[in-house]
């Protein structure tokens, strides 16, 4: 049976068809319409105003890096420039080689390219330092809190650093389907009543951060990547097999396989959830250290560092708050305040 | 919980329930594919059961719904109170609980009782004589459900569909006993498990409802879940301890393997992960407590919009701001360059309306009076998703697609209003504007 015709040009050969309408497309023309997607997201949703400065943060990884060749493809048509930010956590035998990735790519796009390293900003704290202070007690090392808190607040200092207005990273639909079950499945109601959007408009000071590859499939973000020979780092994080995130993942993919639209309605459902005012998060205010964005009267970089630096690292996770010095009554367990989800653990 | 009731209601107990129930028994041994023999020795086990237990039961065949008027659908303002107040415990599922266990019964009678607080009211009636079951089905309707089913391409699509089907069927059956509230015995493990699904299958948006203590979209009739506490553990050992008698019936996804439906998965899922976090379960059932019944902005007040046919909550499909909007339109609305694609299950041309294939891939939407566009506008996300597994609307029951047509037809009164203004154009321009309002 000879290969279908592409079903938008009519005249290459098909060479893939889209997960979700099973239609047949040609390389170029499933480019075209993954480029056309993004946009329209952007642009109805406003996100990427023109003249904006968007740091794009890079970690090397497929996610990020269609994310910046796409922007950089429709940067003309929306009037952005762009600048990449990557984050260097400190994790050996992993971040050495994605970063690599991201200064060629940098180099082939010529980009300017910005790296934060936790070891700077965080006073000598690097992901390995804090597995090791976590480790032990029987516990899990809860690695990806740390760094998932810590991360934001590096690329927001980064953005500042090259003088960004907006801050995008490459999320997917994929992410944020499994962030919407892990947070079910951990009782997380802030965070549900948190997410849902299509990132947060930047309150108290705080960059505008968006995902524009939100609505785009991991299956799809990478057959992109495949046509447009986009050369990305493809190893998982060294912590990632005890992350949480796993198992959420792991249910994703069962689900997808008993129903291809899973993804989708598990992201229309998140948006529609309604949770009790009680359960909300607090509005937010400012740190007392450090000025950011918070909801109590630490930031929650600055509470984890606290604990971490006092060798007490599980102080600010969970309902260990009482420790630290802070007015007000301590709330119900959660662990974390940043108003995105959770950390993927590789992107 | 039937043993509960019993025990609440007896003399002997120290809060005595305070109300007249009654017993629904759901034969849904066609839908399943069991044998008419199998589905009789179940039957006559359920019914030595029900005797012992001395309520008023009917025992009702799923190819009743074959008979249901559309008004089962419509939601009726709740009665003034006081006239009836006869409840009705719900065991249906006792035939649906998973594999093992039939009747449930699980922690002590104050639980319960504090419980029927909400529902307590003087018994106005002594329960009525045990009645005679119903006349079997006939073959016809067996069939006619049995192709229902067969139709339906994916087993959760089957479940979801067998649910509604359930809930019309015992809303109506409450609807003509006169029983305003329906118990039902959903635990605390289901009800996280059902959470779940609920979310992985688009209802975000009714999950309240859907595991929530009590549920009164229905309007007349309250569905309530006064076990929605106790999780299968306690419930197995209670049945064990105190020598429940239960009866097992196949259900709908027995001996389905573990991938069929996305049922299955979450259920077998949250089981492992319950091994090993052993508090998966609480928490989930806990933010289900955190849950309300509104919608996400709080933009209620006005005038209640539709309701979906099939689950009767009120639609959550929203035009275009909404990201999954886009998603789901994504092939139908997007670049110029592409023309709309036909949905993967060409659905107007299996309506038997003649077209031919290629009339989706053209430039105009399909026509308002396609059936089966109707019947899908009118329902909400999660329905819309079922219902891409079901290739032909023809199969369901006449009550659906009645009702469907009703609506639809309300729904577009400006197309009846003018025609029956162009039928006295002619005549008399005096007539116009009393014509104007009918």
């Amino acid at each position: 049976m000879p290969a279908p015709q592409c079903a938008t040009c009519h005249k290459a050969r098909a060479a893939l068809r889209r997960p979700r309408s099973g239609r047949a497309l040609c390389g170029a023309c499933f480019c075209a319409a993954f480029e056309a997607e993004v946009l329209h997201t952007v642009v109805a949703g406003r996100l990427l105003p023109p003249g904006a400065v968007v740091a794009v943060g890079a970690s090397g990884g497929k996610d990020s890096t269609v994310l910046a060749h796409v922007l950089q493809v429709l940067a003309p048509r929306l009037g952005i420039s762009l600048r990449l930010v990557a984050v260097d956590e400190g994790i050996g035998g992993y971040r050495d080689a994605a970063l690599a990735a991201v200064r060629r790519q940098a180099a082939r796009w010529e980009l300017p390219l910005t790296v934060v390293a936790y070891a700077d900003l965080f006073g000598g704290w690097t992901m390995d330092a804090v597995a090791r202070s976590t480790a032990g007690s029987g516990r899990s090392r809860a690695c990806c809190t740390f760094c998932g808190v810590l991360r934001r607040r590096a690329l927001e200092e980064g953005a500042r650093l090259v003088g960004a207005t907006h801050i995008v990273t490459g999320h997917n639909a994929d992410d944020m389907a499994e962030t919407v079950l892990m947070n079910f499945l951990r009782g997380d109601a802030a965070r549900l009543a948190r997410g849902g959007g299509l990132g947060s408009p930047g309150e108290g000071g705080a960059l505008p951060r968006c995902r524009p590859l939100q609505l785009a499939s991991q299956k799809e973000v990478v057959l992109y990547a495949h046509f447009r020979r986009l050369d990305y780092f493809s190893e998982e994080c060294v912590y990632a097999p005890e992350a949480f995130r796993g198992h959420a993942r792991h249910l994703l993919k069962l689900l997808e396989a008993a129903r291809p639209s899973a993804v989708l309605d598990l992201v229309h459902s998140a948006e529609r959830l309604a949770l009790a005012p009680a359960a909300r998060p607090p509005a937010p205010g400012a740190c007392s250290r450090c000025g950011a964005l918070a909801s109590r009267a630490l930031c929650q970089a600055c509470a984890l560092l606290d604990g971490l630096n006092r060798g007490r690292p599980r102080l600010a996770i969970g309902k260990g708050r009482r420790g630290l010095d802070e007015a007000g009554p301590p709330r119900d367990g959660e662990p974390e305040r940043a108003p995105a989800p959770d950390a993927v653990p590789a992107f | 919980m039937v043993w509960q009731v019993l025990e609440g209601l007896s003399r002997e107990s120290a809060k005595r329930l305070r109300f007249v129930p009654g017993i629904v028994c759901i034969d849904e041994g066609a839908a399943c594919g069991l044998s008419p023999e199998a589905r009789a020795k179940a039957l006559a086990e359920m019914k030595l059961i029900l005797q012992t237990v001395g309520f008023p039961w009917h025992v009702v065949a799923l190819e009743e719904v074959f008979d249901l008027p559309p008004s089962v659908l419509r939601c009726f303002a709740q009665e003034p109170v006081g006239t009836e107040g006869a409840y009705k415990a719900a065991v249906d599922s006792f035939l649906q609980q998973q594999h093992v266990l039939g009747a449930e019964g699980a922690g002590d009678s104050p639980s319960l009782a504090q419980g029927e607080e909400q529902l307590s009211w003087p018994c106005t009636q002594d329960p009525q004589n045990p009645q005679s079951p119903d006349r079997p089905p006939t073959a016809a309707q067996t069939e006619a459900l049995s192709r229902l089913f067969d139709s339906v391409k994916t087993l959760t699509a089957k479940e979801e569909l067998l649910q509604a089907l359930r809930t019309h069927l015992i809303l109506h059956v409450a609807r003509t006993h006169g029983y305003s509230k329906v118990m039902t015995g959903d635990s605390c493990t289901r009800l996280a498990i059902k959470l779940m699904t609920s979310l992985a299958l688009g209802r975000g948006a009714f999950l309240a409802w859907d595991t929530g203590f009590s549920d009164e979209r229905h309007g007349d009739v309250v569905v309530v879940r006064p076990m929605r506490e106790h999780t299968l553990k306690e419930v197995a050992f209670y049945n064990h301890l105190f020598a429940v008698p239960s009866v097992f019936t196949p259900a709908l996804d027995t001996k389905a393997p573990e991938k069929a439906s996305i049922h299955r998965l979450m259920e077998a899922f949250m089981l492992r992960l319950q091994d090993q976090f052993p508090s998966t379960v609480s928490t989930v059932y806990r933010t289900s407590e955190k849950l309300v019944k509104a919608p996400r902005d709080g933009c209620a007040a006005g005038p209640p919009g539709p309701r979906c046919l099939l689950c009767m909550c009120a639609l959550d499909i929203d035009t275009a701001d909404s990201a999954t909007a886009f998603g789901a339109q994504t092939p139908l609305h997007l670049s110029q360059t592409q023309p709309p694609t036909p949905p993967p299950t060409a659905p107007c041309c299996s309506a038997g309306m003649g077209r031919v294939q290629g009339c989706c891939g053209g430039a105009r939407p399909c026509e308002r009076e396609d059936p089966r566009a109707r019947v899908i506008e009118q329902l909400c996300y999660g329905c819309r998703v079922n219902m891409k597994d079901l290739p032909s609307l023809d199969p369901l029951p006449p009550y659906i697609l009645a009702e469907a047509r009703l609506r639809s037809q309300s729904c577009f009164p400006r197309a009846c209003i003018e025609q029956q203004i162009q039928e006295y154009l002619v005549e008399d321009s005096d007539d116009e504007a009393q014509t104007g309002e009918s």
